[in-house]
């Protein structure tokens, strides 16, 4: 503020001006309480999450609010098979469920999305609608035909098992957001460039495929994080062998029976969930936007 | 370059004479552009036949078989014969075999557990709404820290819902953290009322960020001038939330709700790990997965097509009713936010 301004301010304060004042004081007070009640209540059970996984097992129930006995057993027991649980092969059957499932939905729904959001055709809104429905659908609903299916054909335990099933959303989710990422686009510049004789598969290189890349990829991040948070598909469609991180963690045993070995799980909870923090973290800009893009989880 | 105006300049003196050519073209490009979207579209339609259409079918042809005619030695299917509305009769009448179904099987969790899906989603449907606006409209002020506060809202969101079930069954144990906090002894997942409830805060945490997000998308649609206007004007702040904000968010808001709604419909992963559907907590999902894990494939087939149904008639009578156009309102919306 400068001199002149403030000069000004402290000779007339009036009584308005200063109940004015104060109330945006006031006001700016009560959003900071807000905020910072909603940041607790977002962050304190993750953080309690990650306490718990470097505590001592013998301090499971310790409600000490910060870290305390800190150990990496629990990451140990995490990982171990002693016990029966496969950690690591469930996190490499997630990861390439999930890739696969990702690159299957976007080689259709990019061209899928082009369609719906750049011509003109007459089926548009009924195929828009089609998609909608599709992406409303109840998983359960796929299960168990699949269920009897896979089952003859031998396929449980495989991995086209989930990712077939696992396309029924990530495909409707990944057209959704690609088209309203597209008709943002400024499509203008591909006419440009071709009048600057560019031909057409050059404008679709050099300008459009640079500025379709970002919402691409955010929708990439979108359908392979719905597709690792996945949980009543893979828990019964899969077996050992393709079992995810979802499954793995609700199933997680101890070695002591009907004990559940909280420390153990919430270390695994930690190890599955940090990745996908980051990543969100990271991208938290696109992500927001693709999200409120396609309004669907 | 310097041919480059040429071709330019020839299309614009071609122009004026053809008013009809004009049109003709409008029309041939249309319909080449038909053609080209349905080349475009076809792999997807193919592709969300096989693996949604396909299985709902067989499903719904399943639904009308009998489940003796499933050969328990091969595992292969050999008809069985029709059942009629068997199947059906066995969920919604409760009808096992002519005799009326004894309660604690299954088949007599029918109308409980479309009472506990239902309860589930109006609870959290109207509770999400709620504080997700209220977190909404704090995001949307500027204020420092503001980054931090959309990050950490991301959070709850990024979380698997099955890890999210079991941190907050941990939170809810006897010893949790949530008893030595407020000092109580509650056996949490131990009777009915706790166990929904804890299920309901678990899906408050996890998916409230999600509608605010979504809340907040139409928030910021709305042009900053017209509440300056309606404050010179003397409105108050009320006023300004009923008259301004409501109406202009309300397309956004209900397409946020129905998404929500039919999403709690078909929940399964909170109650399933938290609880095992103990204690009046089986949602409609969770007994379809226990049918079929009792080897009644055939009239697990009836009720999933129930759910599927059910899920169908609630989107249909908020479109109906609330005169939600999911399409146009995602198709507009989707123009309107680069603002």
């Amino acid at each position: 503020m400068s001199t002149a301004t403030a000069a000004q301010d402290t000779k007339p304060e009036s009584h308005a001006h200063v109940r004015a004042r104060n109330r945006k004081r006031w006001e700016s007070a009560r959003t900071y309480v807000f905020a910072a009640l909603i940041v607790f209540w977002c962050l304190l059970p993750a953080y309690w999450m990650v306490v718990t996984a470097f505590r001592d097992v013998g301090f499971t129930y310790d409600a000490t609010p910060f870290f305390s006995h800190v150990t990496l057993d629990n990451f140990r027991a995490a990982f171990s098979t002693a016990t029966g649980n496969h950690l690591t092969r469930a996190l490499v059957n997630s990861l390439i469920v999930g890739v696969i499932t990702t690159i299957i939905s976007l080689l259709f729904g990019i061209f899928t999305s082009y369609a719906l959001a750049r011509l003109n055709f007459r089926a548009k809104f009924l195929v828009m609608g089609f998609i909608l429905a599709a992406s409303m659908f109840p998983g359960v609903a796929l299960v168990t035909p699949l269920f009897q299916l896979f089952t003859n054909l031998n396929w449980i335990g495989t991995y086209q098992a989930l990712i077939i099933p696992y396309i029924s959303f990530a495909l409707p989710l990944t057209i959704y957001i690609l088209v309203s990422f597209f008709r943002e686009m400024p499509w203008e510049l591909e006419e440009s460039a071709r009048i600057d004789g560019c031909t057409k598969a050059q404008a679709f290189r050099k300008i459009i495929m640079p500025l379709a890349a970002p919402g691409v990829f955010t929708t990439a991040i979108l359908a392979f994080i719905s597709s690792w948070n996945e949980f009543l598909i893979a828990s019964q469609l899969s077996n050992q062998q393709t079992q995810t991180v979802t499954v793995a963690i609700a199933s997680f045993t101890g070695s002591q029976p009907h004990q559940e070995p909280y420390t153990a799980v919430m270390a695994a909870a930690t190890i599955v969930t940090i990745p996908l923090v980051i990543m969100v973290l990271v991208f938290q800009r696109q992500i927001v936007a693709g999200l409120t893009a396609g309004a669907v989880k | 370059m310097s041919t480059e105006p040429q071709p330019g300049a020839a299309a614009k003196t071609d122009r004026p004479g053809s008013g009809d050519d004009e049109k003709e073209i409008a029309h041939r490009k249309e319909a080449t552009q038909g053609r080209a979207a349905s080349l475009l579209i076809a792999p997807t339609t193919i592709v969300l036949s096989i693996v949604i259409l396909y299985p709902v079918v067989l499903a719904v042809i399943q639904s009308f078989q009998k489940d003796e005619g499933l050969d328990k030695a091969t595992g292969l299917f050999v008809a069985g014969g029709s059942a009629g509305l068997a199947n059906y009769k066995h969920w919604i009448l409760q009808q096992c075999g002519g005799v009326s179904c004894p309660p604690g099987t299954l088949g007599a969790q029918f109308w409980s557990s479309i009472g506990t899906t239902f309860f589930f989603t109006v609870a959290t449907v109207i509770l999400e709404t709620a504080i997700g606006f209220g977190m909404a409209v704090i995001m949307a002020r500027t204020f420092r820290g503001r980054g931090l506060l959309r990050a950490s809202v991301l959070v709850p969101w990024a979380i698997p819902t099955a890890v999210t079930a079991k941190l907050w069954f941990f939170i809810f144990a006897f010893e949790g953290i949530a008893n030595k906090t407020f000092g109580t002894s509650i056996l949490w997942t131990g009777s009915a009322g706790p166990a929904r409830a804890g299920i309901i805060i678990a899906d408050v945490w996890k998916t409230t960020p999600f509608m605010a997000l979504l809340i907040l998308a139409g928030l910021q649609i709305i042009p900053e001038d017209i509440y300056e206007a309606a404050k010179v004007d003397g409105v108050t702040a009320w006023q300004r939330f009923t008259q301004i904000t409501l109406p202009l968010v309300k397309p956004a808001l209900l397409v946020a709700i129905l998404f929500r709604t039919l999403d709690a419909l078909r929940m399964y992963d909170l109650p399933q790990i938290m609880t095992g559907g103990a204690n009046n907590t089986t949602t409609l999902s969770i007994l379809v997965v226990q049918e079929i894990r009792s080897g009644k494939y055939n009239s697990a087939s009836a009720l999933s097509t129930i759910t599927f149904i059910v899920i169908f008639l609630v989107a249909l009578i908020f479109v109906k009713f609330l005169g939600i156009n999911a399409v146009e309102t995602t198709t507009v919306s989707g123009k309107g936010k680069a603002k």
